[in-house]
């Protein structure tokens, strides 16, 4: 463990990865804590450029809402849709490719040309339809996310799956009688876990993208605020009033960014192999 | 060759068929009786409407007979009628589908060539400044939400700078003709072709840079420069050729995401495309026109992935047709 975080640190990319992620964490922990202001109520006059009242540093929206309020309080909504949708869709795509690597043949077949099948649609398009017929919810919008990510963790642990499969310490566990459910879980599963937290992470940082487009879009859970929806609904007023969009975009830029860097910071210091490739 | 097209094309219409199966029971997801649906977001929704849209429909068939009405329906083009636009969901796409070509398209362009450019670049001067520099730009914008790069573009150069037109496909009124057109049309293009593009061209620059980092340590490589071949034609013939065939894949995987970020970039700047339309769909929840453009989008993206496919086969002669 402390080797993987010297591994970690010793990635800058990483270090600054993990340094925005925390701060992002921290504020979505403890920010509505420190800051109670709910971001639905108005604070002062519409359209206060930021910069000039203290107690609104990032200036008011089109109806008077604190811009720093709802980039605080969006930081839950962003960072929770990310990790509940991804957790969603590891424990849809984890067995799936698990069933199809382990037993091959026509379970194998069948189950990655319905796996291919999902990869086809357009996903953006299918989040956007799942949403708009269930009706914006945070549960129809994780869901939807869910749905339209899980394909790639299916086809990398099939993958991971198909090559522990002929270990020996895998041989070895079937010799002795143990049940399938027994190996997939106990021997094979957790040798597979490296790649999994690599995609998983960068899995987070796309779930976070897809759910401030469709909140964008409109179809955001109507009671709760949103980086998204904020960048949405200021969208219109953009020439008048820059600030209104511009500072929740950054918001997601920095999470999204500070993910990927920890994703991979993730994989240099998990697949040591592959380590100081590409730099 | 033909056989291998043939046998493409039969999976993709299987694939097609899932997908027009799978649009058929989404409707039937919305909470409510889908004659109201239809109807009651129409804003005509009194009973002698909804039961002649029940009968039109055959929803009060049962369902196996509904699905072969429907299927047959989308074979013969015949998508359905948006009762907000008055007006069959197939005209209405199939007017709009050019501006989304044409878009997403351009946007493809752009984001391959420069992004193999850039990546090309940054690989074969991997560690110097020039090479840090674009990584961390391909990094950001890899981040970016295509929504806002968007909206920042408008501000920077229609509001700010006043360079390019922020919305629409062409000068309204102007009427332009010929050349004149042309370049009216592309002023009006290059701001939501370059926002897809980018997303797109840092994934190929990193895709393209690391690709050709990992071919450069293979032996084949030290061969040639063992024959005494110049770098550059190493770089060139060798290193390149192979380098760019995970980027083809990546190319065919990412037509789905190319289309949803027509939607965001179009919403934007009023880009009279298919993507602009589903975000009317959206706004006036207008179901039937939604899942037409869901299922022409999808049929886009099956026909640009055996394209793929085939420019892959092409790249690459070591893989036989017969698969």
């Amino acid at each position: 463990m402390k080797h993987f975080f010297k591994l970690m640190l010793r990635n800058p990319g990483g270090l600054i990865g993990l340094v925005i992620l925390t701060i992002a964490i921290l504020v979505a922990l403890f920010g509505p804590l420190v800051f109670p202001t709910s971001p639905w109520r108005m604070v002062q006059r519409p359209f206060l450029p930021p910069f000039t009242l203290s107690t609104v540093p990032l200036g008011t929206d089109a109806l008077g809402r604190d811009v720093f309020a709802g980039i605080i309080y969006g930081a839950r909504v962003s960072l929770l849709v990310g990790l509940v949708s991804t957790l969603v869709a590891l424990a849809v795509g984890v067995p799936l490719g698990a069933i199809a690597g382990y037993f091959g043949g026509r379970i194998d077949d069948a189950l990655m040309r319905f796996t291919e099948f999902f990869q086809t649609i357009p996903s953006f398009a299918l989040a956007i339809v799942l949403v708009a017929i269930l009706q914006p919810s945070i549960y129809s919008i994780v869901g939807s996310i869910a749905i339209v990510s899980w394909p790639p963790v299916a086809r990398l642990v099939r993958g991971e799956v198909l090559s522990l499969r002929t270990r020996e310490y895998v041989q070895a566990a079937i010799v002795t009688g143990q049940t399938h459910r027994w190996i997939i879980w106990r021997e094979i599963l957790p040798n597979a876990l490296s790649p999994v937290i690599v995609l998983a992470s960068l899995m987070v940082a796309t779930a976070i993208l897809l759910e401030s487009s469709l909140s964008f879009l409109g179809l955001g859970d109507p009671n709760l605020i949103s980086w998204g929806y904020m960048v949405g609904a200021g969208r219109t007023v953009v020439r008048q009033a820059w600030w209104i969009t511009v500072f929740p975009g950054f918001a997601i830029l920095l999470s999204v960014l500070g993910l990927n860097l920890v994703g991979e910071g993730l994989n240099d210091a998990l697949n040591p192999r592959l380590a100081g490739n590409g730099r | 060759m033909l056989s291998f097209i043939a046998q493409r094309v039969a999976k993709g219409v299987v694939v097609l068929l899932a997908i027009i199966v799978l649009n058929f029971f989404l409707i039937r997801l919305a909470p409510g009786d889908p004659a109201i649906v239809m109807a009651g977001e129409a804003g005509a929704s009194d009973q002698v409407f909804v039961n002649q849209l029940r009968e039109k429909f055959g929803l009060d068939k049962p369902l196996p007979e509904q699905l072969f009405r429907y299927v047959r329906g989308i074979a013969s083009f015949d998508l359905g009628f948006s009762f907000r636009q008055q007006m069959p969901v197939s005209k209405l796409i199939l007017e709009r589908l050019p501006a989304t070509l044409l878009l997403t398209l351009t946007a493809f362009a752009i984001s391959l060539s420069f992004g193999i450019l850039f990546g090309v670049f940054a690989a074969r001067f991997a560690g110097t400044w020039g090479d840090t520099a674009i990584t961390a730009l391909a990094l950001v914008f890899y981040a970016t939400p295509l929504f806002w790069i968007a909206l920042m573009a408008i501000l920077l150069f229609s509001v700010t700078l006043d360079w390019l037109p922020s919305f629409g496909y062409e000068t309204v009124g102007a009427n332009y003709t010929g050349i004149a057109h042309v370049l009216d049309v592309g002023a009006h293009l290059v701001m939501p072709a370059a926002t897809i593009g980018l997303f797109f061209m840092a994934t190929y620059t990193r895709m393209t840079r690391a690709s050709m980092l990992e071919v450069n340590r293979l032996d084949f490589v030290k061969t040639a420069r063992a024959k005494g071949l110049r770098n550059n034609l190493i770089q060139r013939r060798h290193v390149l050729r192979n380098a760019l065939l995970p980027v083809v894949t990546l190319a065919g995987v990412h037509s789905g995401t190319l289309i949803g970020g027509a939607v965001l970039t179009e919403t934007v700047f009023a880009w009279p495309g298919i993507g602009r339309l589903m975000y009317e769909a959206l706004l006036q929840r207008d179901y039937n026109l939604l899942l037409g453009v869901f299922v022409v989008c999808s049929a886009m993206v099956l026909i640009f992935n055996l394209a793929t496919d085939l420019v892959y086969r092409l790249v690459d002669p070591r893989i036989e047709f017969s698969t």
